[in-house]
């Protein structure tokens, strides 16, 4: 009932924004709308093609539903580390409600400035609004840590979605993910508020009252500065259950390994997600893991390869971040490369580069910069293949 | 040629005014990037490497076209070189005798300047073929063109990056007080790239005619 008074609604303001209409030059917020809310009955005209009702805002749907587990987690964990660094006992919806008020109006700040951005572009163009930012709007939030200003955050959207993004000719056309440029753009601009000890539990930064001889570093942190043993807030050592669950400081969607892998297995399932690279990341990442663990030296190198994995960003990055179909490598080969090479660099990185205890978000970025060269390779190769073969038969 | 040109002919005010806008030397010719990103974290540095530069293009741009006619076509870069070392080294002892501050955070940039390709390519491309008097204003009007942006452009980096301009205080402190922070990605080197970058995206788009068609 509500939905078909909802289309009649829409056919009926629809003649304004058509051409010669009075609000034509709303048209792309006006389709933006109208194909949000249903499938756009467009049909191929020519040549036969088939189109799978599954359009790109429906795939984009799909990657935001698979990233609400790490979402949900990371709302009860952000309520989970400030109580415990006060040393309270609070319930789970207690918990849940306070990280909830912490992480909501990240994300409403995250979609408004980055929405608003993409709006204006695609009318200044003329072009349909792209679907793109409905997935990075939530990435951005959820590699945030939780007590970053919120203006920062509307700074470095802005500054994804026009220079990561836009200025390349929008969706689709970015070199590098719109989400890890606003990480990144974070991290140089504000260090401060995106590193160190105090920014991963809620409050901390703002002077909190903690139990006496709390810390909120994080595990790479305390990694980074060659740690024997890896521990909590209040020196107790870390389970490796801890690190899998994710109760543990980090950023807001980052430190669950478990809610990221049943998004993982949302993604593949419904075919939106390329497991060639989750696994290769996660390969990648293990066997550079375990060389550094051949040589090891100190608490650094030594750190066993499969906690690489399920520590920082790792897990997170490689599910979410290294998929990112726009970004990726292209060809089949090149994902096993593409992927591969992200978790040797993003372990590279880490255990050689204490200025950057989190190396999965330089790793991204420098293997978005060279998916296109791996693309190329890899059509080269099989060009020549091909040509060998054919010369064969003639 | 029995008539006289005047000193400022509409071709002569056109040297002066093209590198300004339409064929400037950074965002249309993408020249002399290097200094631009290096020196313009702060507003004063970009001022005075705009006059350094200002007059050693000016002054090299006269002498070598004064000498167009005597330099071998073989040594002629050589020849260049040594005019616009020895006006490089004019400038740097000048600002190292009266501006020692800023000769010191300059550091190696002025000397430097002999490397600006800006420079070589102006004699090369027109004080080698051109009277003395448009080969000064050339120089003139291509130093401007550099100096313009490099102002721009540590003029957004300064007051973004650290808050100050030409090193006084203008972000008043109760933004400081509210939150605000100054951007550390400003006082970086990349960021020169994206804020020249972002003229060169505000130009085109107002100047259709600069737009390569592919």
């Amino acid at each position: 009932m509500l939905v078909n008074a909802l289309r009649r609604y829409i056919d009926k303001i629809k003649p304004n924004v058509e051409k010669g209409g009075k609000f034509h030059f709303l048209k792309s917020t006006f389709e933006g709308f109208e194909t949000f809310l249903f499938v756009p009955n467009t049909v191929t005209t020519s040549g036969a093609h088939i189109r799978d009702a599954n359009d790109m805002k429906r795939a984009m749907i799909l990657v935001v539903m698979a990233m609400i587990p790490a979402l949900l987690f990371g709302m009860w964990n952000t309520g989970y580390q400030h109580f415990f660094a006060q040393g309270i006992e609070a319930g789970f919806w207690e918990t849940f409600w306070f990280g909830f008020l912490r992480v909501f109006p990240i994300i409403v700040v995250s979609y408004v400035t980055g929405l608003g951005i993409e709006f204006v572009f695609a009318q200044i163009r003329g072009h349909e609004i792209n679907e793109g930012f409905l997935v990075s709007g939530m990435l951005i939030p959820l590699v945030m840590p939780v007590d970053v200003p919120l203006w920062m955050v509307a700074v470095a959207t802005a500054f994804a979605v026009i220079i990561g993004k836009e200025v390349f000719g929008g969706s689709g056309m970015n070199i590098l993910n719109p989400a890890l440029t606003a990480r990144a753009f974070l991290f140089f601009a504000y260090p401060t508020w995106m590193s160190g000890d105090k920014v991963w539990v809620a409050g901390l930064a703002n002077g909190m009252e903690t139990v006496d001889g709390y810390s909120g570093a994080t595990i790479l942190g305390q990694a980074a500065q060659n740690k024997d043993t890896l521990v909590n807030g209040l020196g107790e050592p870390y389970s490796a259950w801890d690190m899998f669950l994710g109760t543990i400081p980090g950023s807001i969607g980052e430190t669950s390994t478990i809610a990221i892998l049943l998004g993982a297995i949302f993604l593949i399932f419904v075919g939106v997600g390329s497991w060639k690279v989750i696994l290769s990341v996660f390969a990648g990442g293990a066997a550079m893991g375990l060389l550094l663990n051949a040589f090891g030296g100190n608490a650094l190198l030594d750190m066993p390869f499969w906690q690489h994995l399920i520590v920082g960003g790792f897990a997170f990055g490689a599910v979410f971040m290294a998929t990112d179909p726009v970004s990726a490598a292209q060809t089949e080969k090149g994902k096993w490369i593409y992927g591969f090479l992200i978790g040797i660099l993003a372990v590279l990185i880490r255990v050689f580069n204490p200025g950057y205890p989190e190396g999965m978000m330089l790793a991204i970025l420098l293997m978005n910069v060279f998916a296109p060269l791996i693309d190329h390779y890899v059509l080269e190769a099989n060009i020549r293949k091909r040509l060998k073969r054919a010369k064969v038969q003639a | 040629m029995t008539e006289k040109e005047p000193l400022f002919s509409a071709k002569n005010l056109k040297l002066l005014r093209e590198p300004l806008g339409s064929s400037n030397p950074i965002t249309v010719q993408v020249l002399g990037i290097c200094s631009a990103l290096a020196i313009t974290v702060q507003l004063k540095p970009a001022i005075v490497m705009t006059l350094s530069v200002i007059v050693v293009m000016s002054v090299s741009n006269v002498v070598i076209s004064l000498m167009r006619k005597m330099i071998p076509p073989r040594i002629r870069i050589i020849v260049q070189l040594v005019v616009i070392a020895t006006m490089v080294i004019l400038v740097d002892e000048v600002l190292a005798a009266y501006a020692y501050d800023v000769s010191k955070q300059l550091s190696v940039f002025v000397g430097l300047i002999i490397t600006n390709c800006i420079i070589m390519g102006r004699l090369e491309a027109f004080a080698l073929a051109n009277k003395p008097w448009p080969s000064f204003l050339d120089g003139l009007g291509n130093a401007f063109g550099y100096g313009l942006i490099l102002i721009i452009v540590s003029f957004f980096r300064e007051l973004f990056g650290s808050g100050t301009l030409l090193g006084y205080q203008v972000v008043p402190e109760s933004f400081y007080e509210a939150g605000y922070a100054n951007n550390g990605l400003f006082v970086l080197p990349p960021m020169a790239l994206i804020v020249v970058g972002i003229i060169i995206w505000v130009q085109r788009a107002k100047n259709n005619d600069l737009v390569e068609s592919n």
